[in-house]
């Protein structure tokens, strides 16, 4: 079940590089980007400015998915974490080249850009931000 | 506002219901409710269904006219209502139905909720319901509704709230009740061990953990208070009817140890009930994945912060055990879970202990009843609490 080009490129400045946005109003980091302050709402329209995430944290908690069939099968079973960015703002994503038993609360990772999946042999590849150890 | 009462309900049993389609769900449950509120269906003014993936799941949308038309609803031009919200779309239906009668819109309203899931193959199956999450930033990367979880599942754990034993025991509560409900689809008692021992789905968090895919509908029937007592001996006062929202992708939370929208909830159903947590003798969680438990309880107030793991491993939850007694239908895990179906299947357990009728697994002079059904990951939920007449 594909999806049309436009819904990949659309998503590339958070998907690649982390942009999220920062409130104009209260200077709260929001990530993905929004278009407005949830807090500050109206007062925050037009005000909302890109912020890159430094992409650079620490594990806040993680597990290992066994099943998610239908989803980039060769990479069975694989390495889920929540990261507390450096910036405060917390993301979730897959840990790779990481041995599954060195996993553990507060290791420090970093973001890189990663093949995700891909629809079919034919279809859109997609390309998104991956965490790694920080060594 | 008018005050509402439940006057019948009725489930088909859950499960992989190979010889029963979406349509024939639907009509048992209906037909059950009716019977059981001594109605012919000639009463009703409006239907409401809960389903949360027809669309995916059998691809048949306009659910609403579906509904209408094959309980015999659609000859009298009867509006029908579909609602989704991800595993609370039945909660959410059997809250717009109450509404319906408060507000005198409509006096004899059916509330049904049914999915049917095993038409699907389970790979798709599984994708289907991490569409409940973020399907760009959290389904898109690779994260799933189990490994949330089992996240969640993880934190309990490091911050000392919850132990592993103490998370798997609500599986085996939802086993202990399974047992006791002819309806339910797994009517057997487990071991803790065989909880910690099954195959891993998100570690830390293993297949008896987590809810099976089934089939399976309920309903229930809603009219004024004032008129239930002239239709029937066997009715149950519905108090409150809360629904509250949290951010869609789990990671934009302010606390990873609880659900935000179940303590609102809750909070907002206590005061419009005029009761306090300590007052529920029974309630029906959603346990879609043991966890789940284990926050509900929490964050309805019904045990403490690191209490609530502990009550299902010594058996507190038991419905024999004179506290208030959890997942007495069998719950997510034992009794089954057809999506759109929970949110109503819960109160029709609730309505079976609040009548006395609930058999083997009866709670012994159950006044207060409190359900609480779970959309995404707690992004949206709604706590709806029933009083014995």
């Amino acid at each position: 079940m594909a999806m049309v080009v436009a819904r990949e490129w659309r998503e590339i400045p958070g998907k690649y590089n982390l942009e999220g946005t920062k409130c104009g109003c209260c200077g709260k980091i929001f990530f993905p980007a929004r278009t407005f302050c949830p807090y500050c709402r109206r007062s925050s329209a037009g005000k909302m400015e890109a912020h890159r995430l430094s992409g650079k944290g620490e594990v806040f908690s993680f597990s290992i998915v066994h099943d998610n069939s239908g989803f980039n099968d060769r990479m069975m079973p694989y390495a889920v974490v929540m990261v507390k960015d450096d910036d405060g703002v917390m993301i979730e994503g897959q840990l790779v080249d990481v041995d599954f038993d060195k996993i553990e609360i507060g290791m420090r990772v970093r973001a890189m850009l990663r093949k995700l999946d891909e629809d079919g042999e034919a279809g859109v590849i997609h390309y998104g931000y991956k965490f790694v150890p920080e060594y | 506002m008018r005050e509402v009462a439940i006057i019948g309900a009725g489930s088909t049993k859950f499960g992989e219901l190979w010889g029963t389609s979406f349509r024939d769900l639907g009509i048992e449950a209906g037909a059950k409710a009716l019977a059981d509120a001594g109605l012919s269906g000639e009463e009703i003014d409006a239907v409401y269904v809960g389903n949360f993936a027809s669309g995916s799941f059998i691809k048949q949308q306009n659910l609403d006219a579906l509904v209408a038309d094959y309980t015999g609803m659609a000859t009298r031009n009867v509006p029908a209502v579909r609602t989704e919200a991800g595993g609370a779309s039945g909660g959410v239906a059997f809250r717009q139905g109450v509404m319906a009668v408060a507000s005198g819109m409509a006096d004899r309203v059916i509330v049904g909720g049914a999915e049917k899931m095993t038409d699907l193959d389970d790979d798709r199956v599984g994708q289907i319901l991490n569409a409940c999450l973020d399907a760009e930033w959290e389904a898109g990367m690779g994260v799933t509704l189990t490994s949330i979880y089992a996240m969640i599942a993880r934190r309990l754990m490091a911050d000392g709230i919850a132990t592993r034993e103490e998370i798997a025991s609500c599986a085996v509560n939802s086993h202990f009740h399974g047992a006791r409900n002819p309806e339910a689809e797994y009517r057997k008692e487990i071991k803790l061990d065989t909880v910690l021992r099954a195959g891993p789905t998100c570690d830390p968090l293993t297949m008896f953990d987590g809810a099976p895919f089934s089939d399976g509908a309920s309903a229930v029937i809603l009219c004024p208070l004032e008129d239930a007592r002239k239709i029937t001996d066997k009715y149950v006062k519905v108090s409150a009817v809360a629904q509250a929202s949290d951010t869609l992708a789990f990671f934009q939370r302010d606390s990873f140890t609880s659900f935000g929208a179940t303590a609102a909830a809750a909070k907002e159903a206590y005061k419009l009930a005029h009761i306090e947590a300590k007052d529920i003798d029974v309630a029906e969680v959603h346990d879609v994945q043991t966890v789940g438990g284990v926050l509900a309880l929490q964050d309805m107030g019904l045990y403490a912060k690191g209490e609530a793991g502990k009550a299902f491993l010594e058996g507190q939850t038991h419905f024999d055990a004179d506290k208030v007694a959890i997942n007495t239908s069998g719950g997510l895990k034992a009794k089954g879970n057809p999506v759109g179906a929970t949110g109503v299947s819960q109160i029709a357990e609730l309505y079976m202990q609040l009548t006395g009728t609930a058999g083997d697994r009866q709670v012994k002079d159950a006044k207060y009843g409190a359900a609480q059904s779970v959309g995404g990951t707690g992004s949206s939920v709604t706590v709806s609490i029933l009083e014995a007449i």
